[in-house]
């Protein structure tokens, strides 16, 4: 690798595969991939069910580890942390949003937000204004001390994303974030995340969705664990992440 | 994760499983009251005794005719066969044996006492002065009995207050003179309180001097000798030279007994203590089954709580981190529950205190330390394996399980 390389790349995945066993018979659910993804992008993945898509999204988020390849996030080689190096980097760099919110019930909207700052030991005073301005952002500043379900679903994923860049990451996974919320609120909250790339952040998406999945970029199409199309927009360059 | 939001984070858990953390807070809370309850019992009971025994006087050596070879066990209540021993041996002894302080030997017997048309059965005692200060007794009105020799006779009588206000009601009692079989004996003093001990009702006796009582039931022999141990001897030498000194005036037979009550005083003690721990053991027993408990509600947790153990792991949570939070629960409720079974504990062993006042209820402070060490512990313990699968949870796993 050249030198420069590492700080252009925000991500570099070569070769990684994984294989899942149901039985007696090998699912590649990655095979041989190889992606590059440049800081301040936005990309979709799209596919059928079963090729692959989360899979890749969760090798991306460090919540699963490739059985084969290299694997390196901002220069790091993934590969060679042990599990408390990656959760400190998942902590630190990457901010995830999951189709069915993940939110913790019995925290209210605006604790469940605060959770990342408080389990990384931020002290509450200054959490304080951290939260404020991204509940504010994210227009459910009067839902602060609702419970999860008190809100509706478009307001619940609102509060994962609020989660999701609290500590500030680099990288944002969405993994079928508007799969469970009707049209409206997920056009919102797809424009919540395409105002966040616009700041800088680098956003990967999985989506059944094909209109929402056109919005992005680059367009990945994954079939049998591996990377059948990858197609960039043209005339669209990556929004540079501000240094 | 700073303590105040580790503890908000805990709290809002337990809360949520209301009754699961109400029957664990009651598990622990019981058997910690447990160990609170019964060591006061035992100590209690230790108390007591060592109460009831303290009559018997801090250096003090008391001897009896007959040999007993067990050591360390109650006095015979009655004398045996053996050759007695007289008033002329102790005149002997406490001329001669080095240590001995003051002497009571004494002379028991039953007898009707009668003033005017009124009788009792009292129970009477011949001894000396010596007697109340060995025993801790206090002459409540008019005098102790005259210092005499020991061979010395004289009708005079210190009563208890029972039997004072029995033959006198509330009338003045120094000075009267009352029967007893055919003597009679002036009243010079009135015992101090009930006096009551060991099943011998003090406030009910009279007490005349030593020589006057073998004459009153013509005896020869004594019921027992109390000697007072002098400040700068050895309780165990002078009981040895006591024995040794008998051993000769009974021609090299040794058939008396002579013990000391603070040695068997301290073997009570002893032997208490350790009943005190038997029992705080077995209540311990029942911590360490609420330690189970703790397991398998943390067991439980874990299993319910997989996706938001995912869900940390995601946000960045490592490993030891998960683990500490559900160890944290177990330890918040071990100690919730160790307050609560203290508090409830405390305010039984005061009722008792209440309801038996005669017997000294206290909770020993390394009871309570224990209870709560073990109460946390083993909560800790328990809760480790559990939380352990929680914090080795695969993130990605976790995640998918809903």
């Amino acid at each position: 690798m050249k030198a420069w390389s590492w700080f252009r790349r925000m991500i570099e995945v070569r070769g990684v595969s994984k294989t899942f066993y149901l039985g007696d018979s090998a699912v590649h659910a990655l095979d041989n991939i190889d992606l590059h993804i440049e800081p301040g992008d936005y990309l979709s993945v799209m596919g059928p069910s079963g090729s692959g898509k989360s899979t890749l999204l969760n090798m991306l988020g460090l919540l699963d580890r490739p059985d084969d390849g290299s694997y390196l996030l901002n220069g790091v080689d993934t590969m060679e942390l042990d599990e408390n190096e990656r959760a400190r980097l998942r902590r630190d760099q990457i901010g995830f949003v999951f189709q069915a919110y993940h939110l913790i019930p019995r925290l209210t909207a605006r604790e469940n937000v605060e959770l990342p700052l408080m389990l990384a030991g931020v002290a509450a005073k200054t959490r304080r204004a951290q939260v404020d301005e991204i509940l504010d952002k994210l227009g459910i500043g009067s839902r602060a001390h609702h419970l999860p379900n008190q809100l509706s679903g478009g307001e619940r994923q609102r509060v994962a994303i609020g989660r999701s860049i609290v500590m500030k990451p680099s990288l944002l996974l969405a993994d079928e974030p508007t799969g469970n919320l009707d049209t409206r609120s997920g056009q919102e909250v797809t424009q919540i995340l395409e105002e966040l790339n616009r700041e800088g952040i680098t956003l990967l998406m999985v989506t059944h969705n094909q209109s929402l999945g056109d919005r992005a970029r680059r367009h990945l199409r994954m079939v049998d664990g591996a990377i059948l199309t990858d197609h960039q927009q043209a005339g669209a360059e990556p929004n540079r992440a501000p240094a | 994760m700073r303590l105040p939001d580790l503890l908000r984070f805990t709290t809002l858990a337990l809360r949520r499983q209301r009754f699961r953390s109400g029957m664990l807070l009651l598990a622990v809370g019981l058997g910690v009251a447990a160990v609170i309850v019964l060591t006061a019992l035992g100590e209690g009971a230790r108390g007591y005794v060592m109460g009831e025994f303290a009559f018997l006087g801090k250096d003090t050596v008391i001897m009896f005719p007959g040999r007993k070879e067990t050591t360390g066990g109650m006095p015979p209540v009655t004398g045996t066969s053996a050759r007695a021993i007289t008033l002329e041996e102790v005149e002997v002894l406490q001329r001669t044996v080095a240590g001995i302080g003051g002497v009571a030997p004494l002379v028991l017997g039953n007898a009707p006492v009668s003033f005017e048309a009124r009788a009792r059965d009292s129970m009477v005692i011949g001894t000396t002065a010596d007697f109340f200060d060995i025993r801790l007794l206090e002459i409540a009105q008019g005098s102790n009995l005259p210092d005499l020799a020991l061979d010395e006779g004289k009708p005079v009588g210190v009563i208890g207050q029972k039997l004072k206000s029995e033959l006198f009601d509330n009338r003045r009692a120094i000075g009267q003179w009352v029967r007893l079989r055919d003597y009679r004996f002036r009243i010079i003093g009135v015992l101090k309180g009930t006096g009551d001990s060991f099943g011998l009702d003090l406030s009910e006796a009279i007490f005349i001097p030593v020589a006057s009582a073998q004459s009153v039931f013509n005896v020869h022999g004594l019921f027992r000798v109390l000697m007072k141990v002098q400040d700068n001897h050895r309780v165990d030498e002078v009981k040895s030279r006591v024995a040794d000194r008998m051993q000769e005036l009974h021609d090299g037979e040794l058939d008396v007994t002579v013990i000391s009550p603070d040695a068997m005083l301290s073997t009570f003690d002893e032997i208490l203590r350790i009943l005190t721990l038997g029992v705080a053991g077995i209540a311990a027993i029942s911590l360490i089954v609420a330690g189970i408990l703790v397991m398998n509600v943390t067991l439980m947790s874990v299993k319910q709580r997989t996706a938001e153990i995912g869900l940390l792991k995601a946000i960045g949570a490592p490993s030891a981190q998960v683990r500490s939070l559900f160890l944290a629960e177990a330890a918040l409720i071990a100690t919730a529950g160790a307050v609560l079974g203290m508090v409830a504990g405390h305010v039984l062993v005061t009722v008792g205190r209440h309801l038996y006042p005669a017997i000294p209820f206290t909770t020993p402070p390394w009871a309570i330390l224990a209870a709560l060490g073990l109460a946390v512990g083993t909560a800790l313990l328990f809760a480790w394996l559990p939380a352990q699968q929680a914090a080795r949870l695969e993130p990605v796993d976790a995640l998918g399980r809903k």
